[in-house]
């Protein structure tokens, strides 16, 4: 059975179909992509999911569960966790602080409890902390605790991101352009990462990106959108010689193989949650 | 020739500037004679038979718009001198004019203040004939401003210091005098330096002596170098003692003040316990809660029921059962409030919680209401929280004070521990990114709905124990300007800091409070202030760190994102 299973969902923003009768399915412990060019629905299409959105019409069931029409919160607490394209820390908390938000549904301490410090509370906070401390570790930034958040490098900030998601233990781990601005280089360090993320700690994952080239490398499905619909879906190879991807991309008469595409710093079409 | 040319513009762009600073100057200083403040500080004298406060309001005038002028400039003395005393002259020009015109046009129909007083303050009592005053007057006050300015930091920084100092204690003068005299020790003391009214000019002697000579001393000693050159086992020692000796001060200071005083210090007490309160939900949650008002006013009405022994009490408790009452109701009055406007951000939710204030305000007065809170009458006879003789140590505000006080450190606890939790973070999270929160599987509803609740209880203590100190409770008590304190306090101490509310009590609430012949002013001071803050420092007098940094990082991060903007990560997109 299928981790995620979306049955045409429709997102329209007044007269515009973001995303158009999609549907898509998820195996678990699978590394799966989506891509297509700018305005696509891409990110639209992660944001109903995450429960940023509520699709018109449509199923999402994840894990035998009916999500669609859910608050975010208990999205996250069936095991859903996401990232942003444009990296949304708390600035003003540190690196450990960020994490620890990350395992907040899984704590118990009451206001109460935390008012008169109780040694339940206390020992709670401390296991919470050396928990956040290890996944500080295992995204790269031991010792860079007590940093803020905002004060980290481009790429620490990244795998913060990561590292905060991963606080919540999902299921299934939602990645929106986890490589956006990053150079050759640290691509090629992120993918390894994303891909370890499966390998060690069995996370399903979805992945929205822009660069073929991290797309092509890990993942075993891809499913390619253009103008809200889904064109393609198959593996890297089947896609590469697809000729409805290679027209999205480069219009009527392109080239015959898909080149890797700059990485352009558009904003979606898509109008922001907020 | 072009250079000369250059240099020349330059310097009459310059003298422009000049200009139009003195001009603004002088509306300042026409201004402050308009409104009164020269003709009502004028009794209140800063050195007795020396000169007054009203006096001072129009130095302070033409000091003001010859430091902005010369800030931060690399100019000669003789140079410095002649801006100087053109600014003060024409600061002094606008005074100088309304003393003509008064004289001849009575402009007292619209300007109540542009009084005979007002041209005998200014023309030191020499009438029409006197104009010159305070053109000569402020010229004389502009350039030696400007000589200070000039001056080398070693002269510069000991006559700033013994300036500020005179303008400290002889504003203080009348607080500081009765402690003096209590003791017969120093009551010798206290009459050769202060007299009824500001300080003497003895006094002002010693203390512009004893900061001068203290600068300099400490700069030969090097006191603080030495503290911190202290091997750290004696460090340990100067840190508890200096803290025993400012927890000493603060248990003493009801009593040596007078009892007027211990009054404002209770007052003082008590805001800081709201604010306090009011710093979890706005500094913590970032919730601004502009309605603070409501659960004071429950607070204080649910005391007042059920202990008064006059005609709306209904159970005629003691003080201290009601007080848990008051807490707990403000607390579901805040759940009750906070509900319906859940899903209200920012601006909004100000705008919403300022109408919940209004509402208890006006209904707390109103003839609907009135057969059980009394109306405008309010409710009376609530007993003092600790019963005493009146001569008792404990008797009057002095008690209110220690209770507030003791109410504040527990707040600042809670605050501590809450902001330590995992409550906490949920908060800072909210308040840094509400939908971020909420994905990572923090409820919004039952954390924000915690933070009004929590803001509400303190709210309502500060109530309970505000109805202790007055032994009543009236309507006209519960007005928008309770909220408007708290919240100002805050933002004038630094958002988030306990110290700074602290120091935004005293600098609010004390000091208005103490100078409460001047209480026509009150909010004209409050406004200069605010607009003040926000201007050059509006992160607050005692920032957190954090906040302080989040402001003052806005201009390098716009600097280095003008370098790399290329590589900058995306900005608020999406």
């Amino acid at each position: 059975m299928a981790l995620l299973e979306v049955t045409k969902i429709t997102k329209r923003f007044g007269g515009l179909n973001a995303v158009r009768e999609l549907s898509f399915s998820v195996e678990p412990g699978a590394i799966v992509s989506v891509i297509g060019p700018n305005g696509a629905g891409k990110t639209t299409f992660f944001n109903c999911i995450a429960g940023f959105y509520r699709p018109e019409e449509g199923q999402i069931v994840f894990d035998g569960t009916t999500i669609k029409g859910l608050r975010r919160d208990q999205i996250a607490h069936l095991g859903i966790s996401r990232t942003y394209q444009n990296i949304r820390l708390f600035a003003n908390m540190t690196a450990l602080e960020n994490i620890m938000v990350g395992e907040h549904h899984r704590l118990h301490g009451t206001w109460l409890g935390a008012i008169l410090n109780t040694a339940k509370v206390r020992a709670e906070e401390l296991a919470n902390a050396d928990e956040a401390r290890r996944l500080l570790e295992f995204v790269g930034l031991k010792g860079k605790g007590d940093v803020l958040a905002d004060k980290l490098p481009y790429g620490a900030q990244r795998r913060l991101e990561i590292g905060r998601a991963l606080a919540n233990q999902p299921k299934l781990l939602l990645l929106d352009e986890p490589t956006a601005g990053m150079n050759p280089a640290e691509t090629a360090q992120m993918t390894a990462f994303i891909r370890s993320l499966r390998d060690e700690l069995g996370i399903t994952i979805l992945l929205i990106e822009h660069q073929m080239r991290v797309v092509m490398g890990i993942s075993e499905r891809i499913t390619v959108l253009d103008y809200g619909e889904k064109i393609a879906e198959g593996t890297a190879r089947e896609i590469q010689t697809n000729a409805k991807v290679i027209e999205a991309y480069l219009g009527t008469g392109g080239a015959a193989e898909v080149p890797d595409l700059p990485d352009d710093r558009r904003p979606e079409t898509s109008p922001s949650v907020s | 020739m072009t250079t000369v040319r250059a240099a020349q513009t330059a310097a009459a762009t310059d003298w422009r500037t000049v200009i139009r600073i003195g001009l603004l100057g002088g509306f300042v200083a026409l201004y402050l004679c308009l409104v009164g403040i020269v003709e009502v500080f004028q009794p209140r004298a800063l050195v007795a038979n020396f000169i007054t406060l009203g006096e001072t309001s129009m130095v302070l005038a033409a000091v003001a718009p010859v430091f902005l002028v010369l800030r931060g400039k690399q100019i000669k003395p003789r140079r410095a001198v002649a801006i100087g005393a053109v600014v003060g002259a024409i600061t002094g020009a606008f005074p100088a004019a309304l003393v003509i015109i008064s004289a001849s046009i009575n402009l007292r129909a619209m300007f109540l203040h542009a009084s005979p007083v007002t041209t005998e303050v200014l023309t030191f009592g020499l009438g029409v004939a006197g104009v010159w005053v305070p053109i000569v007057g402020l010229a004389a006050v502009g350039a030696l401003t400007a000589l200070l300015l000039t001056a080398p930091a070693s002269i510069q920084r000991p006559v700033t210091d013994a300036l500020l100092a005179l303008l400290l204690i002889g504003l203080f003068a009348g607080l500081l005098r009765p402690p003096l005299l209590a003791s017969t020790v120093t009551a010798g003391l206290g009459r050769l330096l202060l007299a009824d009214n500001g300080m003497t000019v003895i006094g002002a002697i010693v203390t512009v002596l004893v900061v001068v000579g203290g600068r300099i001393g400490i700069r030969r000693i090097g006191m603080r170098s030495r503290v911190d050159t202290l091997p750290p086992e004696r460090k340990r020692v100067v840190r508890p003692v200096s803290l025993v000796a400012l927890v000493l001060l603060v248990l003493w200071l009801p009593h040596g003040v007078g009892p007027f005083f211990a009054q404002v210090v209770a007052v003082v007490a008590l805001y800081v316990l709201m604010g306090l309160g009011l710093n979890i939900t706005l500094g913590l949650a970032g919730l601004l809660d502009l309605g603070f008002v409501a659960f004071f006013a429950v607070g204080a009405y649910t005391v007042g029921l059920l202990t008064s022994t006059a005609e709306y009490g209904i159970a005629q408790w003691p003080f201290w059962a009601a007080v848990p009452f008051a807490v707990i109701i403000a607390m579901m009055f805040g759940a009750f409030f906070g509900l319906p406007i859940l899903g209200i951000r920012g601006d909004y939710l100000a705008i919403a919680t300022l109408g919940f204030g209004e509402i208890i305000r006006i209904l707390a007065g109103s003839d609907l209401l009135k057969p059980w809170l009394g109306g405008p009458q309010g409710i009376i006879n609530i007993p003092k929280p600790i019963e005493v003789s009146p001569d008792n140590w404990l008797a009057g505000p002095v008690q209110i004070y220690y209770i507030a006080l003791v109410a504040a450190v527990i707040v600042a606890l809670v605050a501590i521990r809450l902001r330590a939790s995992r409550i906490g973070r949920a908060w800072i999270a909210i308040r840094e990114d509400e939908d971020v929160a909420e994905a990572l599987g923090i409820n919004l509803v039952q954390t924000k709905l915690l933070a009004y609740m929590i803001g509400a209880a303190f709210a309502g203590l500060g109530g309970a124990i505000f109805a202790g100190l007055l032994g009543s409770i009236f309507a006209s008590s519960v007005t928008l300007f309770v909220s408007i304190n708290v919240a100002s306090l805050i933002i004038i101490g630094g958002m988030g800091s306990i110290p700074g509310v602290v120091v935004g009590a005293i600098f609010l609430i004390g000091i208005p409070e103490a100078f409460r012949e001047f209480s026509e002013y009150r909010f004209l001071f409050y406004g200069i202030a605010l607009i003040a803050m926000m201007r050059f420092r509006p992160e607050g007098l005692l920032p957190s760190k954090i906040i302080r940094r989040d402001l003052h990082a806005m201009h390098e991060e716009l600097e280095a994102n003008g370098l790399d903007e290329e590589q900058a990560p995306a900005g608020a997109a999406g």
